[in-house]
């Protein structure tokens, strides 16, 4: 046993441009013991609430994250209209799913890039995020923002895509796709990557299931736990199976993720073929009362709305739990045990977003 | 053969044209009905208040007395919402972003009421 | 749409309960403390899609609540997290950052007034 040394990690280092800090407590490069240490940057956004309309609100919920933001802003409506009881246009909610998916192709993109970034491979980190430099296209053409959409409202949607445009949609994402798998190749067989990823970081089937992990994390251990399978928006019409993969390391984080992709553009096509027509809509007469939990997929896992009103137009509670917060404990446990080396990578599996965390 | 896929790329990349674009000389226009940034048709807003109230970034001050609207454009965060509450429509979005500038434009909103 | 329940326990039934949806194979989703008046806690649960919420109402801020962390290790964050926003004293938490979770301003900033 070596003498026991702790290396301060963070706020600023060099995995992601996000204030976590980790003390480490090494044992020659080895790992032994970690403690987390967020908050630097804690906003406070779930005390506004008492301040704004619950109308207005949504565009905060809209900027809780700027990677996730339109799931943020639509979980946010979906726990309103759970309070109030409204029935959501059938179109609307196709638009939602349509979005949604958009917003994890490019959230996971991003999130191969910074992985691509945290081994070194800087060639491979440009390649994705200049295909998801097109997918971001698409997305301000569709919503207006690049990456907060602002096109959730409650009731249904803010924006409409024409029938025509959807089609030129399409016909862009199937380019992407074929870029994708082209990049996605360097990510599964290149010897390199693999020997970064392989057998770093297990987390097992019971820990990951205990620990609370949410997201790919989650279903890299094997467990077929997706949110989009009790249905929400248009995901019950759309055969979804969520992906899973049994090796519980970072490298089944990665392929969860790669797979992702494609069945986010899968269902993106059956979305537009089933998508009908119609208003996109509901008016809302009243006020909230009462409280409800509304649950959501996000790129990162699931996310927990929680509202309560009491019949003004003021909430009284409002309060988010991001993936990232119920991912810190298996963080803790993947990093225990660890080669110091492997702590970045092993910070960005769990793909880290402080700063929605700290709403 | 690793040599002979990798000279096939070398040769595929060197006929494409870059990926990016010289930006101060290109500039890629905006798409339309992106949100850029709030205008206002001055002659028609009555100085009601009611887009300073609902502003979720407390980015437009408004004084009825002395008919002042100011946007600070650094704090807007572009959400469109004043122009879907104006009662006269005075307000409206363009798709061109607002422009850096040396200085902090428009009043400190305060936070307190 | 999935089942929401919600049922109002006292402080010292707790770690019973708890131990109970332990045993019953239920994942941790969330705590969460509000403040409408007086405090409650809420500590919602999971199974496949269903969600169970513990509620522990009226309390005055000054009750000692007993820590799940050792039966939910998963509990710390939010357990910290609760102290450093509404001064709930919690008692055993298996990593406790003393009111350090979260760097602000204020002590207890969502429970004042």
């Amino acid at each position: 046993m070596g003498k026991q040394t702790i290396i301060p990690f963070g706020p600023q280092h060099p995995v992601l441009p996000e204030p976590i800090h980790l003390d480490l407590v090494c044992e020659d490069e080895k790992v032994v013991d970690v403690i987390p240490k967020i908050g630097f940057i804690h906003r406070g956004l779930e005390k506004l609430i008492e301040k704004k309309e619950f109308t207005d609100f949504v565009h905060i919920a809209d900027r809780v994250c700027g990677i996730c933001s339109f799931i943020h802003g639509m979980t946010y409506c979906m726990a309103i209209e759970g309070v109030m009881n409204i029935e959501v246009p059938p179109r609307a909610q196709y638009l939602r799913v349509i979005w949604s998916e958009f917003s994890r192709i490019h959230s996971h993109l991003l999130w191969l890039g910074l992985t691509a970034d945290a081994f070194g491979f800087e060639n491979l980190f440009m390649a994705t995020w200049r295909i998801r430099e097109h997918i971001l296209d698409i997305i301000e053409e569709t919503t207006g923002g690049r990456v907060i959409f602002g096109a959730s409202k409650i009731g249904g949607t803010r924006r409409d895509i024409s029938n025509d445009k959807l089609k030129d949609i399409l016909k862009e994402l199937e380019g992407i796709e074929a870029q994708i798998r082209e990049c996605s190749e360097v990510f599964l067989k290149d010897s390199s990557v693999k020997s970064r990823l392989v057998g770093v970081g297990v987390l097992t089937k019971e820990d990951a299931y205990k620990l609370g992990a949410v997201g790919p994390m989650l279903r890299a251990s094997g467990h077929d736990y997706d949110v989009r399978m009790s249905p929400y928006a248009a995901y019950q019409e759309l055969d979804f199976v969520p992906v899973v993969e049994n090796s519980c390391d970072s490298y089944g984080r990665c392929v969860v993720r790669i797979k992702e992709l494609y069945q986010s553009c899968r269902l993106i096509e059956k979305a537009v073929a089933k998508i009908p027509e119609g208003a996109i809509e509901t008016k809302i007469v009243g006020f909230p009362k009462g409280e409800y939990f509304a649950r959501s997929e996000q790129p990162r896992g699931e996310v927990v709305y929680y509202v309560k009103g009491d019949g003004t137009k003021m909430l009284k509670r409002f309060r988010v739990r991001t993936p990232t917060f119920a991912n810190l404990p298996p963080l803790l446990k993947v990093l225990t045990g660890c080669q110091l080396a492997d702590v970045p990578i092993l910070v960005l599996t769990i793909d880290p977003c402080i700063s929605c965390t700290e709403r | 053969m690793p040599i002979a896929k990798m000279t096939s790329s070398v040769l595929k990349i060197l006929g494409k044209k870059p990926s990016t674009r010289a930006y101060p000389f290109y500039k890629r226009p905006a798409f339309k009905d992106a949100r850029g940034k709030i205008v206002i048709d001055i002659p028609l807003c009555i100085y009601c208040g009611i887009c300073m109230r609902r502003c979720p970034a407390n980015a437009i001050f408004t004084n009825i007395k002395e008919k002042v609207w100011t946007i600070d454009h650094f704090r807007c965060v572009n959400c469109k919402l004043c122009v879907d509450v104006c009662p006269k429509k005075c307000l409206s979005m363009e798709s061109d972003q607002a422009l850096p500038s040396t200085t902090r434009l428009g009043p400190e909103p305060s936070l307190k009421k | 749409m999935s089942k929401q329940e919600i049922i109002e326990i006292k402080v010292d039934e707790l770690i019973n309960r708890v131990m109970e949806l332990m045993a019953g194979q239920w994942r941790l989703v969330q705590i969460c403390a509000s403040k409408i008046e007086t405090l409650e806690l809420s500590y919602s649960f999971g199974k496949n899609h269903d969600l169970v919420t513990l509620r522990i109402p009226s309390l005055t801020g000054q009750e000692e609540i007993p820590s799940i962390t050792s039966i939910y290790f998963a509990a710390f964050a939010y357990e910290n997290e609760i102290h450093d926003l509404f001064g709930i004293n919690i008692k055993g938490n298996c990593i406790d950052y003393k009111g350090n979770f979260y760097n602000k301003a204020v002590k207890t900033p969502f429970n004042i007034g």
